[in-house]
């Protein structure tokens, strides 16, 4: 593994070059089979135990190409604003990897379902427009497992297929270059990609989860000299899995890149392999000319031919789009660009939504799924929709905390009940009895108690010092194991010492 | 007694209908046929005994219940080793599938079954129907019952020379460039290749996928009906399948059988015959012409220019498809794997070499080559682009044809059977043997050959092809059957009949 050791300042970089991107995503489709046969695509199942004939590529078996997929793909072409095919094929695309079952993929070559499309993403206020060249289907193969001490094919002891994934639907987006975007290249690249996972969430096509593979991201970039309008040599880095990672990867190949280029270099074109841990892009195979796989309309498949009224009904059910949605929500909720920016890279734009329909406030709503149900998710490696948690639930926990059933504290013990599986809110509040002490006698005695075991904090309060309170709230709550409101047991030592 | 094997399987069919046999007295009767002359002919790779008896059994039961599956219900077949057929090995000729059994059945096997025919057992073929002569099986050659020192025709010698030596009374054979229709003519059978998508290719290992079909080889015009009936048919599991239902075409090969072609359009392709074809397979062809002159048919001259461009056609498309179909015998996941020799550590890409170099003959390499060359980037559109111009251009001289005939005729293969051995060193001279054949495949039309009488200078089985239309398959058993009668009338009975006797042992 040989990483470039040095790198250009990217301000600098900027200084000299303009980027310019190209964004490769390939989305896996949540339809309950795959693409060309009827087996099942959960993800993580038994390894080898959702395959048949087809997708195990056996002598004899063929492709029936699923219809629920097809449409998908329209739908996504339709969102990114794409022409819709009224013929399109597959075709083969041939060569040889233990994990391709016939040893060549089915996929689209130079007949995409959807084409010659485009989006907007906003970055610091600036629009930038991504003209997508096309969107096309293709199968997904199976996954090698290289067992050993490298993890890598090379030097593995030997490596294992699982074809549960081969043959699942997947659909490639690709973007023309995207010039001019300077300095926030690596930001619209972001965007691009979140702007994208958002708008497969709405369609409801993709699980989109980035960390089990079904969003998977290429990122090509190449330099120009500053102001040349041209295009430089490009690199395709793979592998880059998560939105910060994009944003990473294109700001390391941008002072990479500089850095090769300023020392009189030229750039390889190549594929490069992204590596979280450490930050840095590393030399994959070399990708030339010589890269030939033989393309061929797939014989075994006749060709798809959406009829436009088909296209038309799609059209009709498309959601709202991201970013219209976006600026409408943002207006509604009253959210500064920073919060509205947070909410969306944590994935909660719709759960936050939800939660406020539900009654909560746009403020506390954001405030517990950025917060605390992030944090959980994340020690529990999962995205915030994975949650056992519903908006319903939270916006539940909220009204109770504003109806001082409970407070801050117990309620995120209430969500522990939720999320532990105990049930509701109301469910969790009685079984593990969080109700906040509203029995005046109860409270009444708890001060009394703690009056009379400090009484110097008491004396201080009576001549005046009523910061010294808090002390004494302390060990009421401390009592009453935090079941009682911080605010009425303060009202009641202040009368009780005045 | 009458000897079963002797039989038309529309005559069983009767016989069982009658309760004058049973399909365990059909089954054994073949099973002791194939073991008495299969030794010779080497047309099966695997006999399944067991297997066979037992659907027999089945058949017999259903039978004595009322409840019969379908007109051939009980009356036993054979199948092309290309067919994947569950818990029977299908090699495909290869060595590099060696004893792989299939978890599940082609939809024409699952038919087969479903109709209650007993599946004797596994015919041989070229490898990977690769050949005309089925030379090119891995497990060696199959010798044609007419002598035994010569070929069958390939790729389906093994289905052809079953059915003609009396082993199976019917057969199942595919046709990708006439593998059906050639080993048909030299061994005096007839062949079906049904319309492109009137038989699901599901389960049927690809050759070349465009071309591939799966059809009937029988003894008689009204059996291959019979049986394309039980197999053809719209498939969910082939996309290329016809959603088109089947013209009824054993009513068909019965109104053909009165022998009468009044009315019946009947054109002689121009480009099929003259140099290339053997003087006595063109005797024979002119005399079926003019018994179906006689019988009233109108013969017309038809010109289809393209034609001789169909065999360079064909050559480029077919290798193209299946150098790639081919490339998923990677010792990966089943079939042969040989670990190469003098490499530490070999990678699985040391490996496929390995098996690939090991597991697949001459010519299956030699198109392999061929194919991967001609889709190779910077070469596609000069060869493989041009072939399905070409394609397009046979397809068009077929339309224009049909507007004048209602079917059209010419010999089957230029040739009769030659002699083991005779072409193995020249490819090319073995590919001449499909010339009449191959631009039925790759327009995609129908055709059949039926025999047309024995070469008076070798005193071999030549054949007559008629083609028709895109699902006017009807058409080919109307006028196969005529032509039918029509010539055993003027030998006193079927061809077969002077086979000569196979020493049984």
């Amino acid at each position: 593994m040989s990483v470039t050791g040095t790198l250009v300042d990217f301000d600098a970089a900027l200084e000299q070059f303009d980027p310019a991107l190209g964004l490769e995503v390939h989305v896996e489709l949540n339809t309950a089979s795959k693409m060309f046969c009827g087996c099942p695509t959960e993800f993580g199942a038994e390894p080898n135990t959702q395959t048949c004939p087809t997708c195990l590529g056996l002598p004899g078996s063929m492709p029936v190409v699923n219809r629920s997929a097809v449409e998908s793909a329209m739908k996504i072409g339709l969102a990114l604003n794409c022409e819709i095919a009224e013929w399109c094929r597959f075709a083969r695309k041939n060569y040889f990897y233990p994990d391709m079952p016939k040893n060549f993929q089915t996929s689209q070559y130079d007949e995409p379902i959807a084409f010659d499309g485009w989006t907007e993403v906003d970055v610091d206020g600036t629009t930038y427009r991504v003209e997508i060249e096309r969107a096309h289907m293709e199968e997904d193969t199976g996954k090698s497992l290289h067992v050993g001490t490298s993890g890598r094919i090379h030097g593995a002891d030997y490596s294992l297929v699982d074809y549960n994934r081969a043959g699942i639907p997947l659909i490639e987006i690709v973007t023309r270059p995207v010039m001019g975007t300077g300095a926030h290249a690596p930001a619209v690249a972001r965007a691009y990609v979140g702007q994208l996972r958002e708008l497969l969430l709405g369609l409801g096509v993709s699980d989109v989860r980035m960390e089990q593979g079904s969003l998977r991201c290429d990122v090509n970039l190449s330099l120009a000299p500053r102001g040349s309008g041209g295009l430089g040599t490009r690199t395709e880095t793979k592998n880059v899995n998560s939105l910060r990672s994009v944003e990473r990867a294109v700001r390391y190949e941008i002072s990479r890149h500089a850095a090769v280029l300023g020392g009189g270099g030229s750039i390889l074109q190549e594929t490069r392999h992204w590596h979280e841990d450490t930050g840095v892009t590393t030399s994959g195979r070399e990708k030339s000319d010589a890269d030939d796989y033989r393309y061929f309309p797939e014989p075994d498949l006749v060709p798809v031919a959406p009829s436009r009224e088909w296209v038309e009904d799609l059209r009709a059910t498309l959601p709202e789009p991201p970013r219209v949605r976006r600026a409408r929500l943002q207006q509604d909720w009253g959210f500064s660009d920073l919060d509205m920016r947070d909410t969306i890279g944590a994935g909660a734009l719709g759960l936050v939504e939800e939660t406020i329909a539900a009654g909560a406030s746009p403020q506390a709503a954001r405030k517990w799924w950025l917060g605390e149900l992030a944090r959980r998710a994340n020690e529990t490696d999962n995205e915030l929709t994975a949650l056992p948690v519903t908006p319903a639930d939270v916006a539940r926990v909220q009204a109770m905390v504003d109806e001082k059933t409970i407070n801050d504290k117990l309620a995120r013990q209430v969500l522990d009940g939720v999320l532990a599986g105990e049930g509701t809110p109301d469910e969790v509040v009685a079984s593990r009895g969080l109700a906040v002490v509203s029995d005046e006698g109860a409270l009444s005695a708890a001060v009394d108690t703690a009056i009379a075991a400090n009484p110097e904090v008491a004396d201080k309060i009576r001549d005046g010092k009523v910061a010294a309170a808090g002390a004494l709230i302390g060990a009421v709550m401390k009592e009453m194991r935090g079941q009682a409101d911080a605010g009425r047991v303060r009202e009641l030592i202040l009368e009780k010492l005045s | 007694m009458t000897d079963l094997t002797r039989l038309d399987a529309s005559v069983l069919a009767g016989m069982l209908d009658a309760g004058e046999t049973t399909s365990v007295d059909l089954t054994r009767a073949h099973l002791d046929r194939i073991a008495a002359v299969d030794g010779a002919v080497h047309a099966f790779l695997q006999v399944d005994h067991e297997g066979a008896l037992a659907a027999a059994r089945a058949s017999d039961a259903r039978r004595a219940a009322g409840d019969v599956a379908s007109p051939l219900d009980g009356v036993p077949i054979a199948v092309k080793d290309v067919i994947a057929t569950k818990g029977l090995t299908t090699t495909v000729g290869s060595k590099i599938l060696e004893g792989w059994v299939p978890p599940y059945d082609a939809t024409v096997a699952a038919r087969l079954r479903a109709a209650g025919l007993p599946i004797l057992g596994k015919t041989n073929m070229d490898e990977f129907a690769m050949g005309s002569s089925t030379e090119h099986s891995a497990y060696g050659p199959t010798h044609n019952p007419w002598d035994l020192d010569r070929i069958p025709g390939g790729s389906g010698g093994g289905s052809a020379a079953a059915v003609a030596a009396f082993e199976a009374p019917l057969a199942i054979g595919t046709d990708t460039g006439g593998s059906i229709r050639q080993p048909g003519a030299v061994t005096g059978t007839v062949g079906v290749k049904p319309t492109y998508g009137g038989v699901s290719r599901y389960g049927l290992v690809a050759m070349a996928n465009s071309l591939d079909q799966a059809g009937p080889v029988t003894r008689s015009v009204l059996d291959a009906a019979l049986l394309h009936e039980v197999i053809g048919g719209h498939d969910p599991l082939d996309s290329t399948s016809l959603i088109d239902p089947l013209p009824t075409l054993v009513a068909a090969a019965r109104q053909g059988a009165s022998g009468d072609l009044a009315g019946v359009r009947i054109g002689v392709v121009n480009e099929l015959g003259g140099e290339g074809y053997q003087e006595g397979v063109e005797a024979r062809f002119d005399d079926a012409v003019r018994l179906m002159t006689e019988a009233g048919a109108d013969v017309v001259e038809v010109s289809c220019p393209s034609f001789v461009h169909a065999l360079a056609a064909y050559y480029l498309i077919m290798p193209s498809e299946a150098s790639s179909n081919l490339a998923r015998f990677d010792a990966m996941r089943y079939g042969l794997r040989v670990i190469p020799e003098g490499i530490d550590n070999p990678s699985a890409e040391d490996v496929m070499r390995a098996t690939r170099d090991a597991g697949f003959g001459e010519e299956v390499k030699r198109r392999i080559i061929l194919g991967t060359y001609a889709l190779s980037s910077g070469y596609y559109d000069a060869y493989y682009g041009q072939a399905q111009k070409v394609r397009t251009l046979i397809q068009r001289d077929f339309a224009a044809a049909f507007d004048q005939a209602d079917v059209l005729v010419s010999p089957t293969a230029p040739t009769t059977a030659f002699r083991i051995g005779e072409k193995l060193d020249d490819p090319l001279a073995m590919y001449l043997n499909d010339i009449a054949t191959i631009p039925a495949n790759l327009a995609g039309v129908p055709g059949i050959s039926v025999p047309s009488g024995l070469a008076e200078e070798d005193g071999l089985p030549a054949g007559v092809q008629v083609l028709a239309p895109a699902l006017a398959d009807d058409r080919l058993y109307r006028v196969g059957a005529a032509l039918e009668t029509l010539l055993q009338k003027t030998w006193g009975g079927p061809l077969l009949g002077r086979a000569p006797e196979l020493e049984t042992r």
